[in-house]
C-alpha cells in the first residue's frame, strides 16, 4: 500500500515547490532581438531622430535588459547571467565588425574607382598633375619582392630560434633569447629602418637606397613575432608525442621536423601569415630605406624600389592636384590601399588551404 | 563541405592573381611611353643619356614629377629621381655627395655651404630659385566668402588672441559680411616644414606686435589643430567648422581663400601676384657669384604683389667633375628655368613661372656651371 | 657496435633515453643555437646603433642644444623634451588597451566557444583581415570616415560629462585628438590580441570544458572555470603583443592626431599629446644633424619603454608558472 502511495505523495508535493526550472523556448533570444530593433526603430521614427546606428546599439541594449530579466523570472539568475554573456560574447564580435566593414567599404567605394587592369600593370613614370594615368604596378612588384626577401630571412631565424627556445630550453641562453623576443617584439617600425638604414650606410656610404634595406628592416620586425607565434604552437605540442617518438628510437632532430613542427604546422604558417600582414603594411621604415621611384624596379639589390604602402602614403600626401582630375592622388592611394589589402587576403586564402592541407586532425577543429 | 568549396574558391583567385602579375610587366615599357605626352615640340639639340638623383623639398615634389616628366620625353635614355625628404635632408645629401642636386625651401647655412664647397670640388655650390608657390589662408566657414584679413588681424587669429569669427578686428576687415558667431580653430602645420617658415616670417615682419613669435618652420604655439604635410592640414581644415590654416595654393580646393591686405588694398593670391613679390625682392647679401638667393620683402606694399609665397630653390654646384653627371644637371636645371619647364610645374602643382629677368640670371649660371675636370 | 646515426638501432638500446650526439642531431641543434644568438646579436645592434647615435644629444647640454635644435626650447633639456612624448605614448596605448582588450576577449571567446562550429573559423579568419590592413589605410580611414562620426559623440562627452576633468571641453572640431588616435589604435591591436587569445581559449583541454559542462555548469560558467583560469598568463601576452603595437605605431597616430607636448589628460581637447614614433616620422624628414640624433634619443627611449612594460608583463606570466602548454 505504502509502496504505491509514495509517488503520488511525490507528485503533491511538486506541484507545490518547484524543483525544476521553466525553459524558455530556443527562438527566444532572437524573438527578443528583433522586437528590441522593431522597438526601438520605431520608437525613434516616432520622435523623428531615426538613425542606423543610434538603433542597433539602443536596440542591442534594450535586447540585452529584457533577455536578462525574462529569463531571471523564467529560468534563475545563473541561466540568466550566461545569456548576458552570450550577448556580450555577440556584441562584441559585432563591435569588432564595425571598422571591418566600414573600413572595407570605405576601400572599396573610394578604390574601385581606379582599380583595373590599367593600375595594376603600369608605372607612375612619367604621369604627374591631375592626369588621368598612372598605376602601381612597381609597387605591388616592390612590397612582393621586399616582403618576400624579409620573410626568407625571418622565418628560418625565427622557427629555429623557437625551435631552440622550446625544444632545448630552459638554458640560460634560452631564457635571455626569450627575453629579448619580447623586448624585440616592441621596437618600432622606424627604428628598425633607422638601424636597416645605419647597417648599409657603414657599407654602401650615405643615401643608400635598396630594397634589401627594406627587406632588413622588415625582418627585424618580423622575426620577433615568428618566433613569439611558432613557440607558442610548439609549447602547445603534447608532450606525450614527443616522449612517444623518443620512445620508439626517433633522433631528436627528426622528432622536431617529423612530430613537433609537423603537429604546429597549422598554427606555425598561421602565425607568420599573421608576420607578414603585420610588416607588409609598413611605412615609415620604408620611407626610410628604399625611398621612392615612379618607374618599376626589379632588382632588390640596386636602386630605390616603390611599395604599395608608401605608395598610398605618397600619393595622399601629394593632396589635391591643381586641375585635371583634382582629386586624383586620393583616388590612386584608395586603390592602392585595396590593393595591398586584396594581396594580404589572398595570402591569407592561401595560408588557411596550406594550414589546413598540413594540420592533423584533431578532435577540435 | 563548405570548407572545400571556399578553398577552391580561394585557389582560383590565387591563380587569376598570379596571371595577372606575370602580364604585368610586359606593359611597363608602354607606361613610360604612355607618360611622354608632355606636349613639348623638344628643343633639345642632342639627347642626354644616364642617371640623375635628387632629393629635397617636399614642397617641389609636384612639379619635379612633371619637370621629371618633361625632361624624360625630351631625353628618354636620361632617368631623374627625387626623393621628397625634405630641405635640411637634401642639403645634408648634397653635402654628402650622394645626391647630384637639391631642392631646398631655404637657404644653406655656413656649415651646409662648407660641406656643399668640399662636394662640389672646392667651388661653391648656389641656389636657383625655381619654384615659386603662393601660400594660401584657407578657411571652412559655412556662409562667408572672400573673407579679407589684415596682417595683424591674420596674426591675432594664428596667436589665439582672436578667437571668435563675429570678433571686431575680422569685422573691421570685412564691412560687408556677416560673420557668424563661431569659435575659430586655426590649424598649424604639425611637422616641421617651409609652408610653416614662410608664413610665420610673413607674420612677423607684417604683423608687428600681433606676433611676438619667431619665424621657424615649427610651429611656436601648443595646444591647437594640426595636421601632417599639406594634405593632412587641408583635410584637418575641410573636417572641422569654423577652421582656418595655411596651404600651397595649389591645395586650396573648394575651401574658401582669404583676400590679404597689402599696402591700402586687399589681395587674392594669384601666380602673377607671387612672381613680382620676387622680382620686387633683392638678392640675399654675402652669397657667392651667381648664387641667386633672394631675401624675400615680406612687408612690401608694392602693388599686386601677394607676399606669402615659399619660394624653393635647386642647389647645384659651380662646377662637377664627372661630365656626364655635369651634363645632366645643367640639361635639367635649364629644363626647368624653360617656360615649358615653368609651364609643366604651373599644370602640375600650381606653382608661379618665374618672370623672364629671373630666367635669364638662371641661364646665366647654368651656363657657368663647369663640367668635368 | 650499432651506428648511433641509425634510428632503427634504438629500440636495441631500452636502457637509454637518448643516444648521445648524433650528426643530425648536432647540426640541428647548433642551427637552432645559432639562430638564437643571431636574434641576441641583430638586437645588441639595434641598442648599441640607437646609443651611439643618440649619444651626440644626450652630451649636449640643454643651452647647446636649444642652440642646435630650433624645436627644443631654451633652458630644455633633452628630457625635458623626452617627457611630454613618453607620457603621450603611453597614454595613447593604454587608451587602445582599455577599448581593445576587453572586446578582444570577448571577440576570441565569441569564436572559439560561441559561434557556430562551422562558421568561426570564417570569422576568425575575418577578424584576422583587421591585421592585414595597413597603418596607412588605419590612417586614411580614421581620419575620412571615423572622425566625422566622432565628433558628436565626443561633443556629448564634452558637453554632459565635461565635470570629469579628462572629458574637459570643448572637443575638438575634427576630433584629431587623442582618444581618437586610442581607437583607431584599439582597432590596430585588436585583431592580435584576438588571435593569440584565441588560440590559447581553443587549447583549454576539451576534458575540463566536458567535465564542468557535466556538473551542470552553463556555458558562461564553464568558460570562468575552465577556459579563462587557463588563458590566463595567454591573454596577457596576448595584450603585451598589442600594447607593443600600440607603444611603436607610427603612421596610424601621425594621420589623425594634432600633436603637442603637454602633460595633458584632457583626451577631447587637440594638441595636448603627442606619440614618440608619430613625432619621429614628422620631425625626422626634415631634421638635420643633431636634430636626428635627439629624434634616435626619443626612440632609445621609446625602446627602454617597451623593455619595461615587457618586463612587466613577463613578470606576470612566470607568477603562473603552472601554465606552459605543454601539459
Amino acid at each position: 500500500m505504502t509502496d504505491v502511495q509514495t509517488p503520488v505523495d511525490i507528485e503533491a508535493s511538486l506541484a507545490g515547490r518547484k524543483l525544476t526550472h521553466g525553459k524558455l523556448p530556443r527562438y527566444t533570444p532572437m524573438a527578443v532581438f528583433v522586437g528590441s530593433l522593431v522597438l526601438v526603430g520605431g520608437l525613434l521614427a516616432v520622435l523623428g531622430s531615426f538613425s542606423i546606428p543610434l538603433t542597433v546599439f539602443l536596440g542591442v541594449l534594450l535586447h540585452a535588459v529584457v533577455l536578462l530579466v525574462v529569463t531571471r523570472m523564467v529560468e534563475g539568475g545563473r541561466a540568466a547571467k550566461d545569456r548576458l554573456a552570450t550577448t556580450l560574447m555577440y556584441s562584441a564580435f559585432g563591435l569588432a565588425l564595425i571598422p571591418l566593414i566600414s573600413l572595407m567599404w570605405t576601400v572599396l567605394q573610394n578604390g574601385l574607382k581606379r582599380f583595373d587592369l590599367y593600375f595594376l600593370t603600369y608605372t607612375m613614370r612619367g604621369v604627374f598633375g591631375g592626369m588621368d594615368a598612372g598605376g602601381a604596378y612597381h609597387a605591388i612588384i616592390g612590397t612582393l619582392e621586399i616582403t618576400l626577401f624579409a620573410t626568407l630571412i625571418s622565418v628560418p631565424i625565427g622557427l629555429l630560434t623557437a625551435v631552440y627556445l622550446v625544444e632545448y630550453g630552459p638554458t640560460r641562453l634560452g631564457k635571455a633569447i626569450t627575453f629579448f623576443v619580447d623586448v624585440m617584439t616592441g621596437i618600432p617600425s622606424i627604428v628598425a629602418g633607422l638601424f636597416a638604414y645605419a647597417l648599409f650606410v657603414l657599407f654602401f656610404g650615405p643615401g643608400v637606397r635598396m630594397g634589401v634595406v627594406g627587406s632588413v628592416a622588415l625582418s627585424v620586425l618580423m622575426i620577433p613575432v615568428v618566433v613569439r607565434a611558432t613557440e607558442e604552437m610548439l609549447k602547445l605540442v603534447p608532450n606525450e608525442l614527443r616522449e612517444a617518438a623518443y620512445a620508439l628510437g626517433v633522433p631528436k632532430w627528426l622528432t622536431i621536423v617529423k612530430v613537433v613542427l609537423r603537429t604546429a604546422a597549422a598554427g606555425i604558417v598561421t602565425g607568420v601569415m599573421l608576420a607578414i600582414a603585420r610588416i607588409i603594411g609598413e611605412t615609415a621604415p620604408l620611407l626610410l630605406t628604399v625611398g621612392v621611384v615612379n618607374s618599376a624596379n626589379f632588382d632588390l639589390f640596386d636602386g630605390r624600389m616603390m611599395t604599395l604602402p608608401v605608395y598610398v602614403y605618397r600619393q595622399y600626401s601629394q593632396g589635391f592636384a591643381p586641375n585635371g582630375i583634382t582629386t586624383i592622388n586620393y583616388d590612386r592611394a584608395w586603390a592602392a590601399a585595396l590593393t595591398l589589402i586584396l594581396i594580404v587576403m589572398l595570402l591569407f586564402a592561401v595560408a588557411r588551404l596550406v594550414s589546413r592541407f598540413f594540420a592533423p586532425k584533431t578532435g577540435r577543429r | 563541405m563548405k570548407r572545400i568549396r571556399y578553398g577552391r574558391i580561394a585557389a582560383l583567385v590565387a591563380a587569376s592573381a598570379i596571371a595577372l602579375t606575370a602580364c604585368g610587366s610586359d606593359p611597363v615599357e608602354s607606361g613610360g611611353d604612355n607618360g611622354g605626352n608632355g606636349g613639348n615640340g623638344g628643343g633639345s639639340e642632342e639627347s642626354l643619356s644616364g642617371d640623375l638623383a635628387g632629393a629635397g623639398a617636399s614642397s617641389q615634389e609636384a612639379a619635379m614629377q612633371a619637370w621629371i616628366a618633361g625632361f624624360g620625353s625630351e631625353n628618354p635614355d636620361a632617368t631623374v629621381t627625387y626623393d621628397p625628404i625634405g630641405s635640411g635632408g637634401g642639403r645634408t645629401q648634397f653635402g654628402e655627395g650622394a645626391v647630384a642636386f637639391a631642392g631646398s625651401d631655404s637657404v644653406m647655412d655656413d656649415e651646409e655651404r662648407a660641406a656643399a664647397q668640399e662636394r662640389c670640388g672646392g667651388t661653391d655650390a648656389i641656389h636657383l630659385p625655381l619654384y615659386i608657390s603662393p601660400i594660401a589662408v584657407i578657411y571652412n566657414l559655412e556662409g562667408v566668402e572672400g573673407l579679407q584679413l589684415s596682417p595683424a588681424t591674420l596674426a591675432g587669429i594664428f596667436n589665439r588672441q582672436i578667437t571668435n569669427w563675429d570678433d571686431p578686428a575680422i569685422k573691421a576687415d570685412n564691412p560687408d559680411a556677416t560673420l557668424p558667431n563661431k569659435r575659430i580653430i586655426p590649424v598649424n602645420r604639425s611637422d616641421e616644414s617651409g609652408t610653416t617658415e614662410n608664413f610665420t616670417e610673413y607674420l612677423a615682419a607684417t604683423a608687428g606686435e600681433a606676433w611676438p613669435h619667431e619665424p621657424s618652420g615649427d610651429w611656436p604655439l601648443q595646444g591647437g589643430q594640426s595636421g601632417a604635410q599639406t594634405a593632412g592640414l587641408v583635410q584637418t581644415v575641410k573636417g572641422g567648422d569654423g577652421t582656418i590654416g595655411y596651404a600651397d595654393a595649389s591645395q586650396a580646393s573648394d575651401l574658401g581663400v582669404a583676400k590679404i591686405k597689402v599696402g591700402e588694398s586687399y589681395v587674392e593670391y594669384s601666380a602673377e601676384a607671387a612672381a613680382k613679390v620676387v622680382d620686387e625682392s633683392p638678392r640675399a647679401e654675402g652669397v657667392p657669384e651667381g648664387d641667386l638667393a633672394i631675401d624675400l620683402q615680406r612687408d612690401t606694399t608694392a602693388e599686386g604683389t601677394y607676399p606669402i609665397v615659399l619660394v624653393s630653390y635647386l642647389i647645384v654646384c659651380k662646377s662637377y667633375e664627372d661630365a656626364a653627371e655635369g651634363d645632366l644637371v645643367k640639361g635639367f636645371v635649364s629644363y626647368v628655368a624653360s617656360e615649358e619647364g615653368q609651364a609643366a610645374a604651373e599644370q602640375a602643382a600650381g606653382s608661379a613661372p618665374i618672370s623672364a629677368t629671373l630666367r635669364g640670371d638662371v641661364e646665366a649660371a647654368v651656363e657657368s656651371i663647369t663640367v668635368g675636370s | 657496435m650499432t651506428t648511433t646515426g641509425d634510428p632503427a638501432a634504438k629500440p636495441a638500446r631500452p636502457g637509454k633515453q637518448r643516444a648521445p650526439q648524433r650528426p643530425g642531431d648536432l647540426i640541428f641543434s647548433i642551427s637552432a643555437k645559432a639562430a638564437g644568438v643571431l636574434i641576441l646579436v641583430i638586437l645588441a645592434a639595434v641598442a648599441l646603433f640607437l646609443i651611439v647615435q643618440a649619444w651626440p644629444a644626450i652630451q649636449l647640454d640643454s643651452a647647446e642644444l636649444a642652440e642646435e635644435v630650433h624645436w627644443i626650447g631654451e633652458a630644455q633639456s633633452l628630457l625635458d623634451y623626452v617627457g611630454p612624448l613618453v607620457f603621450g605614448t603611453i597614454l595613447a596605448a593604454l587608451i587602445a588597451l582599455i577599448i581593445a582588450t576587453p572586446i578582444a576577449i570577448g571577440v576570441a571567446l565569441f569564436i572559439s566557444h560561441y559561434a557556430p562550429r562551422r562558421l568561426a573559423t570564417s570569422f576568425a579568419y575575418v577578424i584576422d583581415l583587421l591585421a592585414a590592413i595597413p597603418s596607412v589605410v588605419y590612417g586614411l580611414w580614421g581620419g575620412l570616415w571615423l572622425m566625422p562620426k566622432l565628433y558628436p559623440v565626443f561633443d556629448w562627452l564634452a558637453t554632459n560629462l565635461g565635470f570629469i576633468p579628462i572629458f574637459e571641453g570643448p572637443a575638438a572640431d575634427p576630433p584629431r585628438t587623442i582618444l581618437t588616435a586610442g581607437i583607431v589604435l584599439a582597432v590596430m591591436i585588436l585583431p592580435i590580441i584576438t588571435a593569440v587569445s584565441r588560440e590559447v581559449f581553443l587549447q583549454t583541454p576539451t576534458l575540463h570544458e566536458e567535465a564542468a559542462l557535466a556538473l551542470g555548469a552553463t556555458r558562461w560558467e564553464m568558460i570562468r572555470m575552465t577556459v579563462l583560469p587557463f588563458a590566463r598568463s595567454g591573454v596577457i601576452s596576448a595584450a603585451m603583443l598589442g600594447l607593443g603595437r600600440a607603444l611603436g605605431e607610427t603612421m596610424a597616430v601621425a594621420m589623425v592626431l594634432s600633436p603637442g607636448l603637454l602633460y595633458s589628460f584632457l583626451i577631447l581637447r587637440p594638441g595636448q599629446q603627442q606619440n614618440i614614433a608619430a613625432n619621429i616620422a614628422l620631425k625626422f624628414p626634415e631634421s638635420s644633424g643633431v636634430g636626428i640624433n635627439v629624434l634616435i634619443f626619443t626612440g632609445l627611449v621609446l625602446f627602454v619603454i617597451t623593455l619595461v612594460v615587457n618586463m612587466l608583463a613577463r613578470w606576470i606570466v612566470s607568477r603562473r608558472a603552472e601554465f606552459s602548454g605543454a601539459n
